[in-house]
């Protein structure tokens, strides 16, 4: 087996991997802050692909300019689906949470088709796109791309979450929403702010991933079952968790698919997450 | 006394007739079709029911300047001028909810003939619901070759099923071989893993004893919904296989082809069926990246040359839809046309008179829109008078290139290098 072709199997499956890492991340923030799985997480995905590629078709702007944009667009959209929808279920049972979002996921999925139609739209040309070749080994440039983003959003998270005084009371109220606010954190503040920051991550994976992926309104069902995979298999609320599995997972998937079989490619990760979770329930890198 | 009794007596009968002859008129044909029309196929499956949406229309409408069947004359002649009521359904992929549509459609709609699937698993479950209710069920593009196997006497297919089809690719490649200098000689086929795929790469691998100059190097199934074809595209590399038989839906159609590039896989062609390699959708999605791709197609618009139907069709759809009609809504507007035909023929809704209509269908090439020599059903409801071709996406526009005798361009081979 010649090593050219593992480093390239290798380095795909970390690309993959990043790009299911930056969106597992912002799942796992909102439920580490507020014990809420957002089940639109998906079409926060398809809108932010949306969004980067009606830039790209209607001002000639490329991805890569477009992606702070993009993100903050969607931390906007974020903070307000918070502040509009889920701070009126915070007080209810977790079924009617869970009832939100979803009803969510499937009216942001009807409106795009709607308004958008079900074609299939595809940015060609950005400066992310293309290929870079180091010896004999094709680097497809945005999955660089989405490497060098998910370290940087991770890192950056990581700062914001651990070493600013925000940070600190994000953290207060994901422990003890009560004492939290004993102490006068404002909690609600918190939990737009989480929702704001976890949609802007998935903000600027989809940005990233429309640069190779085709945009449809029902893309984000495609990357939304591998995101909860890997906020599951990380530990819920670990943002290093997330980056981990989803690396995991990324590699995982593309050597079962060369050396197994491609059409049983995610069995293996799907066992691995069971093995996990049977042997420590609470994911890699999770607490408590 | 008499007088006024026949007088009165002739008024009876001259108002029952006209009554008669208006509620005959007023007569309307209910069809029923069934496509998926969200989800991942919700473009093709969209482009194809509005074939059917402007065949019913053709038929409805009467426009003396038109010659393509029914079109001169408003509604069917044969039931005095009734109009079809086309109902539609979405399917959503799901086989499932393909045979709830069809159970509410026969039962709370009324219909008297189903035509769909675009999905051989829908079209599947969809037709046991009709055989099993009776109802007459036409399919102009669902090619898996087991649905007309079932011994079912009320399901109807005009298209080609996908054994015949894949018998093409080794036709073009014997006679590909006799013209090139450089034999193909190695064969890998990717397919999608539902009904459709497993069906073609079935047929496909069927053929190579009949064909033994060629051989099969690897064969690549692959799930729906991929997020990511780089594993499949390294195998296939590996494999070096001189051609690549390939079938794919819409989605991953694009993502294979994007992932081809990123990797460099040139293969002397790469040969696809179905709709999708030569779709506008994939185009559009691709420019010029799309270049190149065989596509065994049933039409192409550019046989228009020898088939005027087949331009006044393209100019129609064009017009109504602002995108070009590829081959399977062309398919779709066939059936449409074969069933309108038979239920002209049959002269009623009766479903039992529709079935035999059907069975008794032949058309001949001159009324039909695909370079087909006829529409006859064999006692399995498979029409046996339909003819392949293969295109050649050349300057972004589907060029004929096969058979060479109706080419209208000369075939680029080997497929260039991305880089």
């Amino acid at each position: 087996m010649q090593a050219e072709l593992l480093i390239q199997l290798l380095l795909s499956g970390l690309g993959m991997g990043f790009i299911f890492a930056l969106i597992a991340i912002g799942l796992t923030l909102i439920y580490g802050v507020m014990n809420v799985v957002n089940f639109a997480h998906g079409e926060f995905l398809m809108l932010s692909m949306y969004a980067s590629y009606w830039a790209y078709a209607l001002l000639g702007a490329d991805p890569l300019v477009s992606l702070p944009f993009v993100a903050g667009a969607m931390f906007l959209f974020g903070v307000g689906v918070y502040y509009a929808l889920i701070r009126r279920t915070m007080k209810s049972s977790m079924h009617a949470q869970i009832f939100v979002t979803f009803g969510l996921m499937v009216f942001l999925q009807a409106a795009a088709q709607f308004f958008w139609g079900a074609d299939y739209h595809a940015i060609q040309d950005s400066r992310l796109s293309g290929v870079l070749l180091v010896g004999g080994i094709a680097l497809p440039v945005p999955q660089i791309a989405s490497g060098v983003g998910a370290l940087l959003a991770t890192a950056g998270l990581y700062l914001l979450v651990f070493r600013t005084a925000v940070g600190r009371s994000l953290r207060a109220a994901a422990q003890d929403r009560e004492a939290a606010q004993t102490v006068g954190i404002d909690v609600d503040r918190m939990n737009a702010l989480a929702w704001g920051i976890g949609a802007a991550c998935v903000g600027t994976a989809g940005s990233l991933l429309s640069t190779f992926y085709y945009v449809f309104p029902r893309v984000g069902s495609v990357f939304v079952l591998v995101a909860y995979v890997t906020v599951a298999m990380g530990g819920f609320g670990s943002i290093g968790g997330a980056l981990v599995s989803g690396l995991l997972i990324g590699v995982l998937q593309v050597f079962s698919g060369f050396f197994l079989s491609s059409s049983l490619k995610f069995v293996p990760v799907f066992l691995l997450y069971l093995a996990i979770v049977l042997v420590r329930s609470r994911g890699l890198l999770g607490s408590q | 006394m008499r007088a006024n009794k026949g007088t009165s007596l002739l008024l009876s009968l001259g108002i029952a007739f006209t009554l008669a002859g208006q509620a005959l008129a007023e007569n309307v044909v209910r069809i029923g079709a069934i496509y998926p029309l969200s989800g991942p196929a919700g473009k093709s499956g969209e482009d194809t029911l509005n074939a059917i949406r402007l065949a019913v229309d053709v038929i409805n409408k009467s426009d003396p300047n038109s010659n393509l069947p029914f079109a001169k004359v408003a509604g069917l002649p044969g039931l005095g001028g009734a109009k079809i009521e086309l109902i539609a359904a979405d399917h959503q992929g799901s086989p499932e909810i393909g045979a709830a549509e069809a159970e509410r459609m026969i039962v709370q709609e009324k219909v008297v003939a189903l035509i769909g699937a675009f999905h051989s698993s829908v079209a599947a479950t969809a037709s046991q619901v009709a055989e099993r209710m009776e109802v007459p069920f036409i399919s102009g593009e669902s090619e898996a070759t087991n649905l007309t196997e079932r011994g079912y006497r009320y399901f109807f297919r005009t298209t080609p099923s996908s054994s015949t089809q894949a018998r093409d690719f080794f036709l073009f490649l014997r006679d590909l071989n006799k013209k090139e200098s450089k034999p193909v000689r190695t064969i890998a086929i990717v397919h999608e893993n539902t009904l459709w795929g497993q069906e073609f790469a079935k047929s496909a691998e069927a053929y190579f004893p009949e064909f033994p100059e060629f051989k099969l190097a690897i064969n690549v199934a692959y799930q729906n919904g991929a997020t990511d074809v780089t594993s499949e595209v390294q195998k296939l590399i590996a494999a070096k296989p001189d051609v690549v038989f390939h079938a794919s839906y819409d989605a991953e159609a694009i993502l294979f082809a994007r992932t081809y590039k990123t990797y460099n896989f040139h293969p002397q062609g790469i040969m696809a069926i179905g709709a999708a390699f030569g779709s506008s959708a994939f185009r559009q999605a691709l420019g010029p990246d799309a270049n190149f791709y065989l596509v065994r197609e049933h039409w192409a618009r550019d046989l228009g040359r020898s088939n005027k139907l087949i331009t006044e069709v393209a100019a129609l759809y064009q017009s109504r839809y602002g995108k070009a009609m590829d081959g399977t809504p062309a398919r779709a507007f066939q059936a449409t046309l074969v069933l309108a035909d038979a239920i002209n023929r049959a002269g009623s809704t009766d479903k039992e008179a529709i079935r035999k209509a059907l069975a008794a269908t032949n058309l001949s090439a001159e009324h039909l829109i695909m370079p087909w020599e006829s529409v006859r059903f064999d006692g399995k409801g498979q029409n046996v008078g339909s003819r392949g071709i293969f295109t050649q996406t050349q300057n972004l526009a589907p060029t004929t290139v096969w058979p060479f005798e109706m080419a209208t361009a000369s075939i680029v081979w080997p497929r260039p290098a991305a880089r």
